[in-house]
C-alpha cells in the first residue's frame, strides 16, 4: 500500500481538508461508519479518522480533517504525491444499515464528512434519508451539494442564519420528529455536546439514536482500552464495540472529560511545531 | 569437552547490571550482558550431564548441553547454531525467558548450588554472533534456502509465536508472509516489553535475521479486518498460523475506573514503548504525566509498568496487590530489579474505589486490606478482606495491569473458528490445528496470557506440522 495523497481539496480554507488517499486494500473493505488509524511520519502519533467515502473500483478512500493539533496541522503540510506512514483499516464496526423507512442523520462541523458515507449507505439500502446539517455560518458547511443531490431533503442551521434556519440543528430536528409520520432512526454525528443535544432531543420521542464517538485510540485494534467509554452501565471500547453506540446509552460527560486527557502535552506539541515552522519560513 | 573431574564452582557468575539509582532515570537495558571471560567460566560451570535435564525444561527444546560445550570450545559459530536450530530468537529468549521455571529449574547443579545460568550464556552467544548470516545453520552454505516454488504460508500477527514459525518455514524453502496489524512489526517485543529490559535494536536484529531467510513483514494489515482468512486462502497460501496475541486489557469492574489518569498497562507501555513517548515532543505520542503512580497486579506486566512509570518522571511508584509478595506471579528477578529501583510494594491491598477530582481525573485509591486464606483453585493463598479495615491511597495515575481476554476483531471475522469456553481459539495441543483445516493457532491466542517462550513452542509445533504436510 502506498498512501499517497492523489487528491488534496481545501473544503473551508485554513481549516478543513478532504484528502483522496491511495490505499487499495482498505477501499476494497471499507463500509459506512468505519475509520482508519494513521501516522503522518515515523515520529507521528497514531490517530483515528472515520473514512468519508470509498472508491474500491480506484483504490481510493477519502478522508476530511479540522486542523486541532500537532498531527492535523502536520498533514496540512503535505502536499499531492505526499504518502502517510502509516494508514491501517478499515477499523470499528461498520454501522449497521438495513431497510426501515426514513432515516435522519445530523451532522455537524467535520461530522458532517463521516455523516455523509453512512447517508449514502442508507439511500442504497432503499431508506428515505433526511439529512440535517449545521454549522456556525453558511461557509463553513461541508457537503451540501454532495448530500443534495443524494437525499430528496437536505435540512440546514447555521448560528449566524446565513443559510437555513438560524440556530442549531436540534431544532430542526425536534421539528421534524414532531412533523414528521415515522422516523425509523436518527443517525448524529459531530462534536459531543451537539450529539448530546441531539440525544436529549430524540429521548422523548423514543426514536432510535446512533452516535459515533470520537473518542482517544492508541492502537485502534482492540489493545489499549484507551477509548473506553460507558454505554448502558457498560464499559465498551469504542474501537472494537463501536464507533458507533445507542445514544441514549452513553455517558458523555464522562466521554467528554477522556477527550480533555491530554490537553496540555497536545498545546505543547502544536506550540513546538508551529514554532518549527515558523523557523522553516512557515511551511 | 569438559573433563571428568572438574571443580565445581558453586554459585553463578553473577552479570553486570546498570546501578539501580542511575538505571531508574533511563531507559537504556538494565542488564549489561556477560564479558567473553565471564561466559567462559560460567560456560566450565556445566557438568555435560548424560540426561540433560534442562533440555527437556525448554519449551523450544534447545540442545542446552550441545551449545554450553561448544562455548567452552570457544565454538560460537557451532553455539549459535545449536540454539539457533530450535530458536528462532534467541537475542530476545536470553532475555525474557523465566529460566528458573525452564532450563535452569531443572539443572542438576541447581539441586545442590545454583543451576548454571543458561539464559545469560544464550544471550552472550545470540549477541556476540549476532552479526554473522543466520542462513548458515539451516543449509550449512551461506546462502538462504531455495524457495520451493509455490509454497506459502501466512502468519497473522508478529509476536513470539508466529516469528517462530516464520523462521522454522522460511529456513525450510517455504514462503512465509508474516501480517501486522500495527506499523511495527514484533509484537509485544515491540509495543509491550520495554526498551530498558529488551531493546528495539535486539528485536530489530532478529527480524533482520528472519528477513535474510525470505520472511516478508507487512505492517498495516489487520487480520479480520484488512485481509481474511478466506482472502489468504484465495490468494494461494497452503496454510495460515494465527498469532495474534492477547489483545483487549481487563479492568477490575471497580467504580471510579473511567477516570482520567487510569490507564492499562497495554495503553501506557505502548505510548511509551511503541509511541516512544518518553521522547516527547521529539515523537508525537504523549503519555500521561503524573507524580504519584499506583500499579495494579504483580506479573512482569506490572512490573514493567511500574518501572516505566519512575522512567517517565513519577516520584512514587507502587505495586499495589492483594495476596503477599510469595504470590507474585512476576519473575523474582523482575520484582528484586524493580523495588531496587525504587518501587513501593504494598501487598495485601486490593482495590476498592478510584476517586476523582470536578474535573473527572484521579486523586486518590481506596484500598481494601486482606489477610491470606486457604490455597484457592490456582494454588495460591486466596486473599480475604479484613472487615472495615481500607485505607485510601492518593495518586494521580493508576495503571491496571490485571491480564487481558481475547482479541476479538479476528475472531469475530471468522465465526467457522472454534473457540474455547473462556473465548480462546481451541487448538490441537500437538499440531496447533484449529477447528479450520490449515489454519493454525499459538501464543497468547490460544493460552491467554504466557510467556514468549511458551508462544515460541506453540510456533514450533505448528510449523512442525505445516512442514510436515507442505514438504
Amino acid at each position: 500500500m502506498s498512501y499517497e495523497i492523489l487528491k488534496k481539496e481545501e473544503l473551508i480554507p485554513g481549516q478543513t481538508t478532504m484528502l483522496v488517499i491511495d490505499a487499495p486494500q482498505i477501499a476494497q473493505k471499507a463500509k459506512p461508519g468505519n475509520f482508519v488509524m494513521l501516522r503522518v511520519n515515523e515520529h507521528g502519533e497514531r490517530i483515528p479518522l472515520t473514512i468519508a467515502d470509498c472508491d474500491a473500483k480506484n483504490g481510493t478512500i477519502t478522508i476530511i480533517y479540522l486542523v486541532v493539533g500537532k498531527t492535523t496541522a502536520k498533514m496540512n503540510t503535505l502536499k499531492e504525491g505526499d504518502r502517510f506512514a502509516d494508514v491501517c483499516g478499515p477499523l470499528g464496526k461498520p454501522t449497521h444499515i438495513e431497510k426501515t423507512g426514513t432515516v435522519v442523520c445530523v451532522g455537524g462541523g467535520t461530522g458532517i464528512a463521516a455523516m455523509h458515507h453512512i447517508a449514502k449507505g442508507h439511500v442504497e439500502a432503499g431508506n428515505r434519508v433526511i439529512a440535517v446539517i449545521g454549522a456556525r455560518s453558511k461557509n463553513l458547511l461541508l457537503f451540501c451539494s454532495e448530500l443534495s443531490s443524494l437525499c430528496p431533503e437536505v435540512r440546514i442551521a447555521t448560528d449566524d442564519g446565513s443559510e437555513g434556519h438560524k440556530g442549531f440543528v436540534t431544532e430542526v430536528l425536534k421539528d421534524l420528529l414532531e412533523t414528521e409520520d415515522e422516523v425509523a432512526e436518527v443517525v448524529a454525528i459531530g462534536p459531543v455536546p451537539m450529539m448530546e443535544a441531539v440525544c436529549r432531543v430524540t429521548k422523548p420521542f423514543g426514536t432510535k439514536t446512533t452516535v459515533s464517538l470520537n473518542s482517544i485510540m492508541v492502537d485502534g485494534i482492540g489493545m489499549c482500552g484507551a477509548c473506553r467509554c460507558t454505554v448502558g452501565g457498560q464499559t465498551l471500547f469504542a474501537c472494537v464495540d463501536g464507533p458507533e453506540f445507542d445514544g441514549h446509552k452513553v455517558d458523555f460527560a464522562e466521554l467528554k472529560a477522556r477527550l480533555w486527557q491530554f490537553t496540555e502535552q497536545e498545546a505543547e506539541s502544536t506550540e513546538m511545531f508551529s514554532k518549527e515552522c515558523r523557523c522553516h519560513g512557515g511551511e | 569437552m569438559a573433563g571428568n573431574k572438574k571443580k565445581i564452582i558453586r554459585d553463578r557468575t553473577p552479570m553486570l547490571l546498570q546501578d539501580p539509582q542511575v538505571r531508574a532515570g533511563n531507559f537504556e537495558e538494565v542488564a549489561l550482558g556477560y564479558t567473553r571471560e565471564q561466559a567462559l567460566i560460567e560456560a566450565g560451570r556445566c557438568l555435560q550431564c548424560k540426561k540433560p535435564t534442562c533440555q527437556d525444561g525448554c519449551p523450544v527444546n534447545i540442545d542446552i548441553r550441545w551449545f554450553i560445550a561448544c562455548l567452552v570450545d570457544e565454538d560460537l559459530e557451532g553455539a549459535f547454531n545449536a540454539i539457533r536450530r530450535t530458536n528462532s530468537l534467541p537475542a530476545v529468549c536470553g532475555r525474557v525467558c523465566p529460566q528458573e521455571t525452564q532450563c535452569e529449574g531443572s539443572c542438576v547443579l541447581g539441586k545442590k548450588y545454583e543451576p548454571v545460568a543458561i539464559g545469560r550464556l544464550e544471550r552472550y552467544v545470540a549477541d556476540t554472533y549476532a552479526a554473522r548470516s543466520p542462513c548458515e545453520e539451516v543449509t550449512d552454505l551461506s546462502v538462504c534456502a531455495l524457495e520451493r516454488e509455490g509454497l506459502k504460508v501466512a502468519c497473522i500477527g508478529s509476536g513470539p509465536s508466529s516469528l517462530t514459525v516464520a523462521g522454522y518455514l522460511a529456513g525450510r524453502g517455504i514462503k512465509v508472509d508474516v501480517f501486522e496489524a500495527l506499523h511495527e512489526p514484533g509484537g509485544v517485543l515491540i509495543y509491550g516489553i520495554p526498551e530498558f529490559r529488551l531493546p528495539k535494536s535486539v528485536v530489530a536484529g532478529e527480524l533482520d535475521g528472519l528477513r535474510r531467510l525470505g520472511v516478508t513483514f507487512h505492517t498495516n494489515w489487520v487480520g479480520g479486518k484488512t485481509v481474511t482468512i478466506q482472502d489468504l486462502f484465495d490468494q494461494g497460501y497452503n496454510a495460515v498460523f494465527i498469532g495474534v496475541g492477547a489483545g483487549l486489557p481487563r479492568f477490575l469492574g471497580v467504580s471510579g475506573e473511567n477516570l482520567v489518569g487510569v490507564f492499562s498497562a497495554n495503553e501506557y507501555l505502548t505510548r511509551v514503548n511503541l509511541g516512544r513517548a518518553y521522547d516527547f515532543p521529539n515523537y508525537d505520542t504523549p503519555a500521561y504525566r503524573a507524580r504519584r503512580v499506583v500499579v495494579l497486579g504483580a506479573g512482569n506486566v506490572a512490573m514493567d509498568a511500574a518501572r516505566t512509570a519512575l522512567r517517565m518522571g513519577a516520584e512514587e511508584v507502587s505495586i499495589v496487590y492483594r495476596r503477599s509478595e510469595d504470590e507474585m506471579p512476576a519473575r523474582r528477578e523482575e520484582i528484586e530489579h524493580a523495588v531496587e529501583e525504587g518501587v513501593k510494594i504494598r501487598c495485601l491491598c486490593g482495590p476498592m474505589t478510584f476517586h476523582g477530582d470536578e474535573r473527572g481525573r484521579l486523586n486518590a485509591l481506596t484500598v481494601q486490606k486482606m489477610e491470606l486464606g486457604e490455597p484457592d483453585e490456582s494454588g495460591r493463598c486466596a486473599p480475604v478482606c479484613l472487615e472495615g479495615e481500607t485505607e485510601q491511597i492518593s495518586c494521580d495515575m493508576a495503571i491496571v495491569a490485571v491480564g487481558t481476554r481475547p482479541n476479538p476483531i479476528l475472531l469475530e471475522a471468522t465465526p467457522d473458528l472454534g473457540l474455547n469456553k473462556w473465548g480462546y481459539v481451541e487448538a490441537d495441543p500437538e499440531t496447533g490445528e484449529t477447528s479450520i483445516p490449515n489454519v493454525f493457532a499459538g501464543g497468547d491466542i490460544v493460552t491467554g496470557a504466557a510467556t514468549v517462550i511458551s508462544a515460541m513452542g506453540a510456533g514450533r509445533r505448528a510449523a512442525k506440522e505445516i512442514a510436515k504436510r507442505l514438504l
